[in-house]
This record gives structure tokens, sequence and C-alpha cells, in this order.
């Protein structure tokens, strides 16, 4: 039998189709070809000169150093942020899942820092570590630590990543707490009588049945971090010292707003395009498959 | 004082009903406007906003509006951002360093010197600080834009650390100001002894111009966009930069970020050398709990002619292209307003920035502001200590933010100590040249 509504004339489904159509094609295909078509351009700031370059831009970018540092920081940044903050959310959202007293403060702190702007979470933390004011800084340094992220890059990119993944935890908890609760009880007690360890009762029970909230968090956390991060950044370190937090597209922003280089930054950011839909292809072919809903 | 206010508030209060009935009559009768977006936030901001209704209280046929757009770079991409879209305002402030940029957009500005001309206003180019001026202007000494705010590089000391320290007197040389630090640095400001900020303006471009050492050829970039950076071959340069390195081991230098972010590590004691913008002034006024005082920049005594001036930073005001005659005539009168002597001391002395004609700097003086004030004298001194040689008129390169960013991540490199200063200003210097060229094919 046919489960699908079908409709019996072509002009009713795109009418209804229409908006969301002229929504995505107003908001990303036109943009998006704008950038694809100014990345074969070299353009003075003002607009005044345009002479079509072909791919100048990405020849330039490929003999830049630079863009591959950029490359290999973004994939340091986008690695660690994107795991720490699935797993601790996950630690924290089996924690706050067990009936524990005080659990509603718990849960309510824990989604506190989600309303927090990037920008602003980056300069929360830089009033804690910035080397001369913060005073979490102050107490490194009595360790013994030389802390100073404006010269030295590892603390630089350390701060970002920690940052970055502090303001992700939140969105990841909640939704992992949701699925946890949407688990039946009865399925992980049978398993409790049958003798299975919590472990053990974790990782066939729970971790498979949550599988759909992980894979769906596992795309949102990237596109997060490749685009989203950009605020903290920006707040914190400048993509400094000596380019060590400068990811792909803090380099699209810095190349093309503050450099007046739209040729550039319109090259870099289809390559970040092109990245980035590849990732989330290669998540639904073969990542997806081994979800169960 | 009071009555006078209320007249005035009177006078503007009839002045805002004839706008109102002018603007019913029709628009002949309307007042031209004129655009105006700046830069300034805080107390300078509400500066801009004074020096506007000033002016528009002073006649009736022009209404200059001042709006606020963001920091330096936020304004000039609104400029860059509403002249593509058709909507430009007339008078745009810019940084210092995007003056290649703005210079090389034909059509899309109107020079000043022609503006002038052109509305018949008394301009004469040489009333203004020629060490100020010569930044805005093309080799032929004709002004491209106009110079607002201007402030340059001094070394703002800390007198209490001093005595602490027991160094007896400000260092002028920078042999002296290590020693002076390394004292410092011994008698507990062992976080930093000295410290710069603006990591590339000060020890770069103010570095060369006061050593006059050419930075880059054809003058800076001032005489020509085919300019080619030579700083990484001047052993003064290189030498500078290794003793910065050798220092920051022990933090008796200690690096304070690519703009003014570490200035705040001067006010609060932690480093008492600390070399910036005199623009500075209103915050030390402001913070600092200690006896502060300004000099002038250290320089090497080795070096033949050093010291020689210091150059600008700051920024002016560009006139954007494409307005009407009568618009063109506002801003031209609005121009000379701001020329005027008493109106530029006031704007110098509230603010630190530099004065800029010489009639201002001569009012400022004879009103006794420097005896009260030494320290906001220092930079005028500095900034016209000699005539300006090829080296040290200031510098007109392309891209100039992604080149400073450039050098600053090469410099952080060598700070580090993850390459010599040497091979970091090689560095610097070609990655520079490749922003150089490209830049040089988008003019035309």
């Amino acid at each position: 039998m046919e489960k699908r509504t079908v409709f019996s004339g072509k002009l009713l489904p795109f009418a209804l189709l229409a908006p969301q159509l002229a929504v995505t094609f107003v908001f990303f295909y036109w943009p998006a070809g704008q950038a694809v078509y100014q990345s074969f351009l070299l353009q003075d700031a003002f607009g005044i000169s345009t002479e079509f370059v072909w791919l100048d831009n990405y020849r330039q970018l490929f003999s830049d150093p630079a863009y591959y540092q950029a490359i290999m920081v973004t994939a340091v940044f986008a690695s660690i942020v994107a795991f720490s903050a699935l797993a601790l959310s996950l630690l924290l959202a089996v924690q706050a899942d067990r009936a524990l007293t005080g659990a509603g403060i718990y849960k309510t702190l824990l989604i506190w820092p989600y309303a927090v702007a990037p920008v602003v979470a980056g300069v929360l933390w830089l009033f804690m570590f910035q080397p001369s004011l913060g005073m979490l800084a102050k107490d490194i340094r009595i360790l013994g630590y030389d802390w100073n992220p404006y010269l030295h890059p590892g603390d630089a990119l350390a701060l970002v990543i920690v940052s970055a993944t502090w303001k992700q935890i939140s969105y990841n908890f909640l939704l992992f707490l949701a699925g946890l609760q949407s688990i039946p009880k009865s399925l992980i007690e049978a398993a409790a009588i049958d003798g299975a360890t919590r472990s053990r009762r974790f990782w066939t029970i729970v971790f498979p049945l949550l599988s759909p909230t992980a894979f769906y968090l596992l795309t949102v956390n990237l596109v997060y971090v490749f685009f989203d991060t950009f605020g903290i950044i920006h707040a914190v370190t400048h993509g400094g010292p000596a380019g060590a937090t400068t990811t792909l597209v803090y380099k699209v922003f810095n190349d093309g707003q503050a450099g007046g280089d739209l040729g550039s930054s319109a090259a870099q950011s289809t390559i970040l395009m092109l990245i980035v839909i590849g990732l989330t292809a290669i998540q639904f072919r073969f990542i997806e498959r081994k979800v169960n809903y | 004082m009071r009555s006078m206010a209320s007249v005035t508030r009177a006078l503007r209060g009839a002045g805002l009903l004839a706008a109102a009935i002018a603007s019913l009559a029709g628009p002949a009768w309307a007042q031209v406007e004129i655009q105006w977006w700046h830069a300034m936030s805080g107390p300078n901001g509400d500066r801009i906003v004074k020096i506007a209704n000033d002016f528009n209280a002073s006649q009736h046929e022009y209404k200059v509006v001042p709006t606020f757009k963001g920091s330096y770079a936020d304004t000039m991409n609104a400029g860059i951002a509403a002249f593509r879209a058709g909507g430009a305002p007339h008078i745009l402030q810019v940084f210092e360093v995007g003056t290649a940029t703005m210079m090389a957009a034909k059509g899309a500005i109107k020079p000043v010197y022609q503006l002038m001309t052109e509305a018949g206003e008394p301009f004469d180019p040489k009333s203004y600080l020629a060490a100020i001026t010569g930044y805005y202007s093309t080799a032929k000494g004709e002004m491209l834009s106009f110079p607002f705010n201007s402030s340059t590089d001094v070394m703002w000391v800390n007198l209490d650390a001093l005595k602490k320290a027991g160094v007896d007197k400000v260092p002028a040389t920078w042999p002296d100001t290590f020693a002076a630090a390394t004292k410092l640095h011994n008698a507990g400001y062992d976080k930093c002894g000295v410290s710069t900020a603006w990591i590339t303006w000060t020890n770069i471009e103010q570095f060369s111009a006061w050593h006059n050492i050419q930075l880059s050829t054809k003058a800076n970039g001032l005489d020509g966009f085919d300019t080619v950076l030579t700083f990484n071959k001047s052993p003064l340069v290189v030498r500078h930069f290794e003793n910065l390195a050798k220092y920051q081991k022990d933090k008796i230098f200690d690096y304070s970020g690519r703009t003014n972010e570490g200035e705040g590590r001067f006010t609060s004691g932690e480093c008492p050398l600390f070399v910036t913008s005199s623009a500075f002034l209103g915050n030390v006024k402001a913070a600092a709990k200690f006896n502060y005082t300004t000099a002038f920049m250290p320089y090497y005594p080795d070096a033949p002619g050093a010291p020689q001036n210091s150059i600008i930073g700051g920024a002016s005001l560009w006139v954007m292209g494409g307005k009407t005659a009568p618009e063109y005539k506002g801003v031209a009168k609005f121009l000379t307003y701001l020329s005027k002597p008493e109106v530029q001391a006031w704007w110098h002395e509230q603010t630190g920035y530099l004065p800029i004609t010489n009639a201002a700097y001569e009012l400022a003086k004879k009103e006794g502001y420097y005896d009260k004030n030494p320290a906001a004298e220092v930079s005028v001194k500095q900034m016209t200590n000699k005539p300006p040689t090829e080296n040290s008129r200031g510098l007109r390169l392309g891209n100039l933010a992604l080149i400073r960013d450039m050098w600053a991540e090469e410099i952080e490199q060598a700070l580090a100590g993850k390459k010599t200063p040497q091979a970091a200003l090689d560095a610097a210097a070609d990655r520079g040249n490749t922003m150089l060229r490209q830049f040089q094919r988008t003019v035309h």
C-alpha cells in the first residue's frame, strides 16, 4: 500500500515548497554563488578596479605556508573541541540523569553557559587567564609555569580550546540529557536483573539508543567548531601569537574584513564550504549507517 | 555662563523650528546636511558631537551630522561598503593604516587640496605642521586628507618605580633603558621592566624614522606603490630585535601584544617603562596612582643622526567623491572651522592628540597649557625634533593592516625563541613584499 501522500497536480507541491526554496536560495545559494564568483576576481577594496584572474587567488593560497598552518590549526582545534565537548557533556548528562539530590540546580547551572554569546564567553575566559590581570593566570605563574598566551602558541591554543569547549558543553548536555530520559527505564532494569554491570548496561543499551542524538550532535559540533568559534578567537587571541590560533574561518574574516583582500577571502570561504560539505557528506554516508533509530 | 547657555539653547531651538518650517516649505530652504562617520568612542565621541554642534550653531546653511561607526577598522569598512552601495558619507575618518587604500581609490575620494580650491576657501598648506601633513600628502605636497587626530609614540615613565629601583634619571637611549629595566627587574618589577604597545608601529615604523633608516624604498612608499621593504637589511633594526628577544627571556623586556591592549600594564604599575601613543594621556590621568612623566622614545646613540623625528599615527578625515557642489562647499567650510586655532587647541588639550596647525600650537603655549602639563608637549617636540628626511616623512604601504599582522606574527616567533631575529625580519619583509605587489596590481 502507498503510504506517502500523493499530489494530483504539480502546482500545489511547488507552491507549498516555494517559500522554503526561496529562503534557501536567497540566504544560501545566492551568497554562496557570489563568494565563488568573487574568488575569481582581484579587486581593490572599493570595487573600482576589477580584474578577472581565474584561479590566481587559489594558486596564491596554496603557495602560502600560513594557509597550511591555518589548516593544521583548524584540524587540531576542531577535533579536540568537538571530541571533548561531546565526551564531557555525555559524562555530565549521565551523572545528571541519576536521581541525585539537587539535580535540578545541577542541571540548571550546566545549561546556563548556553545563553552566553561566543564573544562574551571569550572575554570571560580572557579575564581569568590574561597574563597580567587574570586571577587564575597569576595562580599558574605562582606554580612556576610561565603562562603567557600572548607569546606562547601552546598557551593561546589551549585557552581558546577550553573556552570553545566550555561554551558548547551546555547545548550537548541538554540534548544528551533529553536523549537519556527518553530511554525506557524497563530496558535498563531488565538488564540489571540479568546481572549486567553499570558500564556494560551503558555501552550495550544506553549508548546505542543514544546514537541518533550523538550523531546529530557530532554534525552540529563540527559546524560549531568550524564557524561559530570565530567570536571566541576574535575576543581572546585575534588569531595570534604567530598564527597559532588562526583557524580557517578566522583567516577568512581577517583577510577580507580587516585586510580588504576580498578575492583571497572569498577563495578561502569557498574552500571552507567544500570542506564542511565534504565532512557532513562523509558523516551521513558512513556514520549514519551505524545509528539505530 | 548660564544665560549664555540658555541663549544658545534658545537659538538652537529657533534654528530647529526654522529647519522644521523650512522642511515644510520645500527642499529649496533646507539646510545642506553633511554626514560625518567617525570611530571615536567614549569621551572623545562626545567631543566630536560638541565640535559638530558648535559648527552648526556658528552658521545656518550647513548641518554636520556625526555618526559613530565602531572601531577604526569597522568605520573604514562601513565607509567602503556604503560607497559600494552608493551611499557613502561626505566625510569618513580613516586610520593611518588605511591611507594607501584610500589614496589609491581615485573616484571614491575628493582630495582635500582640490576641494578647498574649488570651494574657494582660504587654505594654506604651510600653516599645518609639516611632520603631520606629510603623511597625508602627495610627493608634490598636495594634501589629500585632513589630519584630524594624530598622535605619536612616546615613552611613559613611572617615576616612583625608577626611584625605588635606584635609577636616578629617565633613560634616553636603548642601552640605558635596558640597564634601567634590569635594575627595575631586580627591584621587584620582575614581570616587565620595559615594554611597548603596537609592536610593529613602535619597533619597526617609528624605530626606522627615529633612526633615519629606510623602511621601504621610494621614501617608504610615499613616492610610489612600487615600494620594496628593506628594514630587514638594517643591522640596527636587527640588533634592536636581538636585544628585545634577549631581554624577553627574563622579562626585562616583556611583549604586550600587537595593539594597545597591554597599556593597562603601565597604569596598573606592573610595567614602569612603556612606549606607546601620546594619546594614552587621558587614561593615564584617570588611572595612574603614581608620579609619571613622558620622555622621547629611546634611541641607539651610535646610529648616525639619531634621534631624527618620530612619525604619526591616528586618523585623518577623507572627503568622499560623487557629491554635489553645495555639499562640498559645506565640507570645505567645516574643514576651515576645524583648522581654527581655538578649535584645534581645545581638541589637543582635551584629548592629547597633536595640534595640527602652527597657530594652534602657539595658542596652547600662550595659554600656558604646557607649563601645567609638560608631559603633553613631549610629543610635539619629538615630532618636530628635526626636519623630516626621506625616511621619516611617514609611510604609505598598501594592505598595511594585513602587513602589520604578518610582521607581528614573525616578531612573536623571534620573541618566543622559535626563529632568530634576522630570520623573522627577513620573513616579515618577504611576506610584506608579496602583499605590496598584490596591492600594486589592484591599483591602476
